[in-house]
């Protein structure tokens, strides 16, 4: 009877952001829909109301299926047998209830089958279903792969594969191979095209999250010859086609209801996405994008159950005679996780909208030429989202693990058993800052929108907005961090040497995700007060870390560097 | 092939979470103090119905409640979890009913909407547990029944195969349709609400419930699948002296409330013989078991 939606109001308070109200007249076409399809909305309140229902009956779902089918889909897991995934029993009750629920391609439009939902409310989902289950919200996540598809395919690949998407066939994206992880551009698998024209795959991939999925998009080496990311395109893989079998999958530490498979692929038939040779550069990135940013969601619905565990447990503890919620050390610790957690989602939003303005845009832009006004606002929107979704994806996953860590803590020796929910959350959390690109990774993406500046011109105007009088004294606090993040930067970029700046890089990335989240906080704060603890909380975590790297900034002398660097001779072949 | 069938369900207190006001002084139930829900074996029974459908394209379901108008709640959320249509049987008339006037009016409706194959419900409410009403229609219609199922495994060819859940197992029967098939809350449970038959649907409304609303009432206009139907007495040619009050024989001689207290306690020793002995004695005296 439990309701994952509406027990959380933090939920609605990003539903209904100011700017959502562009959002979803943008993405509705000034709600043209309504005349051909009797579940479009009228106006705004009307699309508002209509995502407020879908998410409770996600909300629902969740509590009331996925949520009670965790433990045993994580000690159950999925098996393969005759090169076939199966889920695990638990799983399987999941997808049917999404899918007779209709929440596959939730974010595709009505006339390929979808309800044409922004990213914003969808990734509201992602954020309740991967509370419930993060395993399971790697499966039901996976129909991203449809807004490539949507984004790069031809018609008639839309046509033919996204309505079933929205029907509730699954997904998977085979990048991943034994020798080509982080640095995808060693992908070797083999991409041959026959004389009638068509194309066929060969080759092995590793690590594919649903590997036995309905539909793939496939990332393989199409020009022969070739060595680089260049030579790389993408490809649909119909598993009715058969041609793909699964070789094994992987014992992982969490996220067990997720199958991990080694593919091998033998003369599988598949369609060309698109043009040759952006299969990496254009397509793959655009996917990870979208990946990445669900991830950022897995991660905050990590954080939201680590810190309800948590809570309860502290609640319900005695020791010496009382809760042990009453004691500072573990308040603390509390506070801070549900500090982190609000900061978390508060990004997590921030950036869902920037991707959204900018990724409608581009939709309207293949129906009609876009103003001059609306060219530059689409340009503005996008810059953000490439700024926001390494950072998001960065700072919410090292959060999900802390939180994860701090609700094991709490837990004390009970945390350390089996018989409490948050070690699975430990164990589901800990991928989340690997895969779609390493933290290190992410900070790589982040580290240009530092030192081209497009964080600090967002913290400006964020610094310029009107605050309650009773908020001007933290909103000093943070411009008094911004100055230490200002001054750090410029220290850092007036050394001429890039492994010294590589090394510093992701300190810099912290500092201002933490004055952006921050920020963020403060802009909740004026619309709805109960996120001032978490403000004062955040701001006061943040300033001491955002110190903590000026300080380390300004004390390391850039020789010092000698002292961390291994210069090893490369592997033997 | 397909086929048309109807959904008895009731709008029921929630008795599932009984507070201390649950009761008004005259000893009935107060329904402002618990929230109003579809009743949960009725649920079963939908899903039932909705199964069949998935299984026979074409396949119409009809809900058909009786109660006030604030009941066309129930027919919302069947719509938005697949349901086709659905009817509120509401008339002051119709007030105070027991089982059998409840049957009756809703055995008159079952006429009204005519051309059904299956008549599916709960097998009894969670306010009255009579378990009667489904029965009594299959008696008043002049039908077969298939009381306790668990699954309605197939309906082709004129006969339908039910699993049963009875009291030593299961037992599985094929009956001739049309019948009433009464649902036991072991069956599977309902599915969820559709996300787009819930944005379809979100403005259906029965006519008494719009009734100051111009607005809404243009909207049932325009959009005529968003008219739930609200079937007063006349309607269904009822015959008064058989409805509410009038119809009904069951007559409350008196409620009570019954309040557990711990009367006694009693150590047992924490040996397999102690634990065997109070295990017996409680079911002895139907404690448990």
């Amino acid at each position: 009877m439990a309701n994952f939606y509406t027990d959380n109001p933090a939920l609605r308070h990003y539903l209904t952001h100011p700017m959502m109200e562009k959002i979803v007249k943008l993405k509705e076409r000034d709600y043209t829909d309504v005349d051909k399809y009797d579940y479009a909305p009228y106006d705004y309140a009307d699309a508002v109301d209509s995502y407020d229902r879908v998410l409770n009956i996600v909300g629902e779902i969740c509590g009331d299926i996925i949520a009670e089918n965790a433990e045993e889909v994580d000690h159950n897991g999925p098996r393969v047998e005759n090169n076939r995934v199966i889920y695990a029993e638990g799983t399987q009750r999941n997808l049917d209830a999404c899918r007779k629920a209709g929440l596959m391609g939730m974010a595709m439009p009505r006339r390929l089958g979808g309800l044409n939902f922004p990213i914003t409310p969808y990734i509201m989902a992602a954020d309740i279903v991967s509370r419930a289950d993060a395993g399971f919200e790697n499966l039901w996540g996976l129909q991203d792969c449809a807004e490539t598809i949507y984004e790069f395919a031809s018609d008639e690949q839309k046509e033919k594969y996204i309505p079933r998407v929205c029907a509730g066939e699954t997904m998977s994206m085979d990048l991943t191979e034994p020798d080509a992880g982080s640095d995808l551009q060693s992908v070797m698998l083999k991409a041959s095209q026959k004389e009638d024209g068509s194309w066929v795959l060969n080759g092995v991939k590793r690590f594919i999250t649903n590997g036995d999925a309905d539909i793939h998009l496939v990332l393989a080496r199409s020009e022969e010859g070739s060595h680089d990311g260049r030579g790389l395109s993408m490809f649909i893989y119909d598993k009715r086609n058969g041609g793909v079998n699964v070789r094994r999958i992987e014992n992982k530490m969490g996220i067990k209801g997720s199958p991990t498979c080694e593919l091998v692929y033998k003369d599988a038939p598949a369609e060309l996405v698109g043009s040759r040779r952006l299969g990496l550069i254009k397509y793959v990135m655009a996917l990870m994008n979208g990946a990445r940013l669900g991830i950022a969601a897995q991660s905050v619905g990590l954080s939201e159950i680590a810190y309800r565990e948590a809570y309860q447990y502290a609640v319900e503890r005695m020791q010496f005679g009382k809760a042990i919620i009453n004691f500072p050390a573990v308040a603390e610790m509390l506070s801070l996780m549900k500090a982190k957690l609000d900061a978390s989602r508060a990004l997590l939003y921030a950036c869902a909208r920037f991707v959204d303005m900018y990724k409608i845009y581009d939709d309207i832009a293949k129906e009609r030429a876009l103003t001059v006004e609306e060219k530059k606002e689409a340009k503005y929107y996008s810059k953000l989202a490439d700024a926001f979704t390494p950072l998001a994806k960065g700072m919410t996953s090292e959060y999900a693990n802390q939180n994860a860590y701090d609700c094991i803590q709490i837990h004390g020796g009970s945390g350390f058993m089996k018989d409490y929910a948050c070690e699975r959350i430990y164990r589901d959390a800990r991928i989340t800052s690997i895969y779609e690109g390493t933290t290190q990774l992410q900070t790589v993406a982040a580290i240009r929108h530092v030192t081209t500046g497009t964080y600090l011109n967002k913290i400006k105007e964020f610094e310029a907005e009107q605050v309650h009088p009773e908020d001007e004294g933290i909103k000093n606090t943070l411009v008094f961090m911004t100055q230490q993040y200002a001054n750090a930067v410029q220290a850092v970029m007036g050394v001429n040497d890039s492994n010294y700046q590589d090394f510093m890089a992701r300190r810099l990335v912290e500092m201002a995700g933490h004055i952006i989240m921050g920020y963020l906080l403060l802009e909740d704060t004026q619309r709805d007060d109960s996120f001032r603890r978490s403000l004062h909380v955040y701001v006061n975590y943040g300033q001491a870390e955002v110190a903590k790297h000026a300080d380390f900034i300004g004390n390391f002398r850039p020789e010092e560097i000698k002292d961390y660097l291994y210069n090893e001779p490369a592997a033997a072949e | 092939m397909s086929l048309n069938i109807i959904v008895l369900a009731k709008q029921v207190p929630d008795t599932r979470n009984v507070g201390k006001d649950a009761m008004k002084a005259d000893g009935t139930v107060n329904r402002a103090a618990l929230p109003a829900i579809f009743n949960p074996e009725d649920l079963n029974a939908l899903e039932q119905a909705l199964k069949l459908k998935d299984m026979y394209p074409g396949t119409k379901v009809t809900l058909l409640t009786m109660g006030p108008g604030r009941a066309a709640e129930i027919i919302r959320e069947g719509l938005y979890r697949g349901a086709d249509d659905g009817v509120v049987l509401s008339d002051r008339a119709f007030a105070g009913s027991d089982t059998l006037a409840t049957s009756y009016a809703l055995a008159t409706a079952v006429r009204k909407i005519g051309n059904f194959d299956l008549i599916i419900g709960g097998r009894q409410a969670i306010d009255g547990d009579t378990a009667q009403v489904g029965p009594q229609i299959a008696e008043k219609l002049g039908l077969p029944q298939v009381t306790y199922a668990e699954d309605i495994i197939k309906a082709e060819n004129g006969k339908v195969t039910v699993k049963r859940r009875i009291e030593a197992g299961v037992e599985t029967v094929t009956a001739p349709y049309p019948l009433v098939i009464t649902v036991n809350g072991s069956a599977d449970d309902c599915r969820p609400r559709n996300a787009k038959a819930t944005m379809k649907y979100k403005y259906a409304a029965a006519p008494s419930e719009v009734a100051a609303d111009e607005a809404k009432k243009e909207l049932l206009d325009k959009k005529p699948y968003l008219r739930i139907g609200e079937w007063s007495a006349a309607d269904v040619d009822a015959d008064l002296a058989q409805c509410g009050l009038a119809g009904s024989p069951t007559k409350v001689k008196g409620i009570e409330n019954v309040v557990f207290t711990a009367k006694e306690a009693r150590n047992v020793e924490p040996t397999d013989e102690a634990l065997e002995d109070l295990i017996k004695e409680l079911i002895a005296n139907h404690t448990i078991g």
